[in-house]
């Protein structure tokens, strides 16, 4: 099937989130749509979806105009989506959540379970998809999860296939994966729309780049232009995609984890025995697929766990026993790795958010009193030294962009003195202009004399800022590599490889 | 800087799944207003239906369909008289006298500071079901202090309120502590508590200590005078009190350490602990100033009015200060309009009753809609709209879109 998109145009009051957009998406092709967040990809593929009316400009499918009323019409109409927020119930089987929606029964009630075990069974075959019909949804990993939704658009006979950011969520092996299976798709017939911010992954599956900013077209590209081209094409200006900085030998120990080990609360060994140190002045650099014990291990470091054995040292200070609050006052910045959750309160406006762990510092407050005016004056100050994009102080932190959001959380973290950085996933879901941004910060404060201490699933970030690289696999740091050990090897001992080189 | 409003900014993030915030079930304004102006609606309609000349016209209307211009204008006649008669007597019962007013401000008190109770633990992220319990709890303490102990005026008063306030705060941290310590929903320990409560009361009042001299009910002395709230033009002076503690309350929550904190462990626990925030102590310290406020509401009762302490002083003021905090929007100010209104409300069903023999009852039937309505927002929006329904089925899709 043919998607042209003419003239499309979507208007929010005053302001034009999309404006006269024109798209061709061919049959059988995967058509990249790549630009910043909040340049307008979502607003226009909710009206390719139906979730929003154009407020001008047409729709065409195979030459013939077609006009949503809502996502079953878009669904009818032969267009899938997989959102970049799973719509799957988690206590459903794959195949329950399949047919979810669209159940086929037996007549008097009675569900077809067998008719969407074999639908499932027979569309993960053609596809390679791996899906079992019958496991929980709850169990999956997350990349399984996402070929769940492929599969339910897929139910739903879509001929063209919507993904919003699906690599937001994956590890780089699922991404690989994930790649694969689009390339299948395509092979098939059907045609993918692919949004994204990331220009590697661009790079490597499409067939045609779209760059969309400030909701306007700004050209196209074949997937044969450099990096720094796109970058550009995107940001509007020329990008610095790696941070300038040079690699540092650190200074004295700051921070100093001795056998740490962690039981999560189901009883399961998720960091096991793992010690390293963080000099000041250098960025150590934790790589390791999701799951492998570093959100725990970062917890424990702040005291949001409390390590079943093992020493935490901070300048020679044991702190294993200290409590998040303690830990903060002693000068350690965190930024946790999943900023909605345990970042920020989204209710709350950018200038509460801006001094979430402050508030009690005689700085903002006296006695029992907030300090308002001094609150009001950090947040006007930090707003325009991180260049936050946000309308007033007042606005809440949930209505900002993923890349704003976080640029709270590292503004807050950054405005006091510092010993020790923590920083988990500093970049994740953040566009190509903040994550330079974002960067730059570190390494300044790194040349500071402030041991930093990043985990990153993305080796682009582990490569752009550390010093040294610890790689962990199975609740354990089976490797210490300098920063030039190559991409290769990396991936050998974050899939769990034995160590041939170590440091 | 870029000032220009993103798409985001427009269509908020998705929040993440499974954690929905507790402000989501408050009504704005509007709805609140509307609420109540369509529960006086239905009201009005409970009253033509009940109104015996109403009732007889309708017959003759039915009987004799010939002359259906004259007693069908008999019905309206009637509907009408009976609405004005029943509702201008509701007003003149509420503010239409001194004494009238001094009613609705006697009953607004301890709404008003229950309410807050409720209130300030919902922006603490919990339900206090407790109000009940934490309120009988500290109006026995009060009662006690005050018709037992015997102490100059106005240090009898004080420690007959501190009593109160102290018992109620006990009652309500023991939720918190059990909350923080044992994770057990303060739902579920508001409401067993509130029956320990009761039963607690109950258990004092059988013994002689607590009785009247020469007396084997279950029922207190009254407090003595000097433990007794001072009269000023016929209010006596908890009232103020009521005003003045929302607007402590609202200091606490706007402008305090511990009012950022609670309303940050409200909305999103997890990156309050990870700013270094104790839950625990967040828990305790809300849930002991919920039961505070709710003996304080008490002491209005058993110091303001003189009551004598049975298990039935407080009346059902916990639970119509659920209704009044989310009627508030768990604001300090909307908690004390509203207070206001329910003190009207059911000061005015008095006059209803004694000069339009309107059972009072009928309050009760418009404040249970009011709060029906309340929670059922949609159903107003969608009344009278029911020719733009088509778009606005459309908006819930987005809205849901993104909110999913």
């Amino acid at each position: 099937m043919r998607l042209e998109i003419k003239g499309l145009t979507k208007r929010f009051g005053s302001f034009t989130a999309n404006d006269k957009i024109d798209l061709v998406v061919e049959p059988g092709e995967i058509h990249c749509l790549l630009g910043e967040n909040g340049a307008g990809k979502s607003t226009l593929m909710n009206m390719l979806y139906g979730l929003l009316t154009p407020t001008e400009g047409e729709i065409l499918l195979d030459g013939q105009p077609a006009g949503f009323e809502g996502p079953g019409d878009a669904l009818s109409a032969g267009i899938g989506m997989v959102h970049q927020h799973f719509m799957l119930v988690p206590v459903f089987t794959v195949a329950e959540n399949v047919m979810l929606g669209h159940e086929k029964t037996r007549g008097a009630g009675i569900l077809n379970r067998e008719a969407a075990r074999k639908q499932v069974r027979e569309l993960s075959e053609r596809y390679q998809l791996h899906v079992d019909p019958d496991a929980l949804v709850e169990d999956l990993p997350v990349g399984v999860q996402q070929r769940v939704e492929i599969i339910k658009a897929l139910a739903g006979q879509a001929k063209i296939l919507i993904l919003d950011e699906p690599t937001a969520v994956l590890t780089p092996q699922e991404i690989d994966e994930l790649m694969g299976i689009m390339r299948e798709l395509k092979a098939q017939g059907t045609s993918i729309i692919f949004i994204t911010h990331k220009l590697r992954e661009v790079k490597a599956v499409g067939d045609r780049i779209t760059v969309i900013r400030r909701g306007k077209v700004v050209g196209t590209a074949p997937p044969t232009a450099s990096e720094a081209e796109l970058a550009e094409m995107m940001v509007g200006r020329s990008v610095q995609l790696a941070v300038d900085k040079e690699n540092k030998i650190g200074g004295d120990a700051v921070l100093r984890a001795q056998n740490i080990t962690v039981v999560d609360p189901r009883g399961h060994l998720v960091v096991k025995d793992v010690s390293f140190e963080v000099r000041g002045g250098e960025v150590l650099g934790i790589a390791g697929v999701q799951g492998n014990g570093q959100t725990e291990l970062i917890k424990s470091l702040l005291g949001l766990v409390k390590p079943d054995a093992g020493r935490i040292e901070l300048e020679g200070k044991d702190i294993s026993r200290h409590g998040p609050r303690q830990s903060l006052a002693d000068g350690i910045g965190y930024v946790p790795e999943d900023r909605s959750h345990d970042g920020f309160v989204g209710s709350f406006s950018v200038r509460e958010n801006l001094v979430l762990d402050l508030y009690r510092t005689p700085e903002f407050s006296a006695g029992p009193a907030l300090r308002l005016d001094a609150i009001e004056a950090n947040a006007r100050h930090r707003i325009e030294e991180f260049d936050i994009r946000t309308e007033t102080p007042e606005t809440p932190v949930a209505s900002l962009s993923g890349g704003n959001q976080q640029k709270v959380v590292i503004a807050r973290e950054f405005s006091r003195p510092l010993k020790v950085l923590i920083a988990s996933q500093p970049t994740r879901g953040v566009d190509v202009g903040s994550i330079e941004f974002i960067h730059k910060r570190i390494i300044s404060e790194r040349d500071n004399g402030t041991a930093v201490l990043i985990v990153s699933t993305e080796l682009d970030e582990i490569y752009a800022l550390a010093d040294r690289i610890a790689v962990m696999y199975d609740g354990r740091i089976v490797a210490t590599v300098p920063p030039d050990t190559p991409r290769e090897q990396l991936g050998l001992l974050m899939a769990g490889a034995t160590p041939e080189v170590s440091a | 800087m870029a000032m220009s409003p993103t798409p985001e900014t427009l269509i908020p993030e998705p929040e993440p799944t499974g954690r929905r915030s507790v402000s989501t079930w408050l009504p704005t304004v509007r709805d609140t207003v509307l609420a109540i102006a369509l529960a006086l609606v239905v009201g009005a309609f409970l009253v033509i239906v009940s109104d015996e000349q109403v009732i007889d016209a309708f017959k003759n209307l039915v009987n004799y369909p010939g002359s259906f211009f004259v007693y069908g204008g008999d019905v309206l006649r009637y509907s009408a008289e009976a609405v004005w008669d029943a509702y201008s007597a509701l007003v003149r019962g509420a503010v239409g006298s001194g004494p009238a007013l001094q009613r609705t401000l006697e009953r607004s008190a301890p709404l008003i500071c229950a309410g807050l109770g409720v209130a300030i633990a919902f922006r603490a992220g919990l339900f206090n079901i407790g109000a009940q319990g934490q309120a009988l709890v500290g109006a026995l303490a009060a009662g006690y202090v005050g018709f037992t102990w015997d102490l100059p005026p106005g240090i009898h008063l004080l420690a007959a309120l501190v009593a109160g306030l102290a018992a109620g705060a006990f009652w309500g941290a023991l939720v918190g502590w059990l909350k923080a310590t044992s994770g057990a929903h303060e739902v579920i320990t508001t409401i067993m508590l509130n029956n320990v409560a009761r039963f607690v009361v109950l258990y004092f009042l059988a013994k002689e200590a607590f009785q009247k001299h020469n007396s084997d009910n279950l029922i207190t002395p009254p407090p003595m005078d000097s433990a007794t709230f001072p009269t000023v033009a016929g209010l006596h002076l908890g009232i103020p009190l009521a005003v003045l503690t929302a607007a402590a309350v609202w200091w606490i929550l706007e402008r305090s350490k511990l009012g950022f904190e609670l309303r940050a462990v409200g909305a999103n626990p997890d990156a309050s602990r990870t700013a270094g925030m104790s839950t625990t102590k967040v828990y305790i310290m809300v849930m002991g100033l919920a039961g505070l406020l709710s003996g304080m509401a008490a002491c209005m009762t058993v110091l303001g009015l003189h009551q004598s302490v049975t298990d039935q002083v407080v009346g059902s003021v916990g639970f119509d200060a659920i209704t009044v905090a989310l009627l508030g929007r768990a604001t300090p100010l909307g908690t004390v309009l509203a207070g206001l209104l329910f003190g009207a409300l059911s000061a005015g069903g008095l006059g209803m009753q004694a000069s339009a023999g309107v059972p009072p009852e009928l309050i009760q039937v418009v404040q249970a809609l009011i709060v029906l309505f309340v929670a059922a927002p949609t159903l107003i929006r969608n009344l009278g709209r029911i020719r733009r329904r088509r778009a606005k089925q459309k908006t819930d899709v987005v809205t849901e879109g993104a909110a999913a």
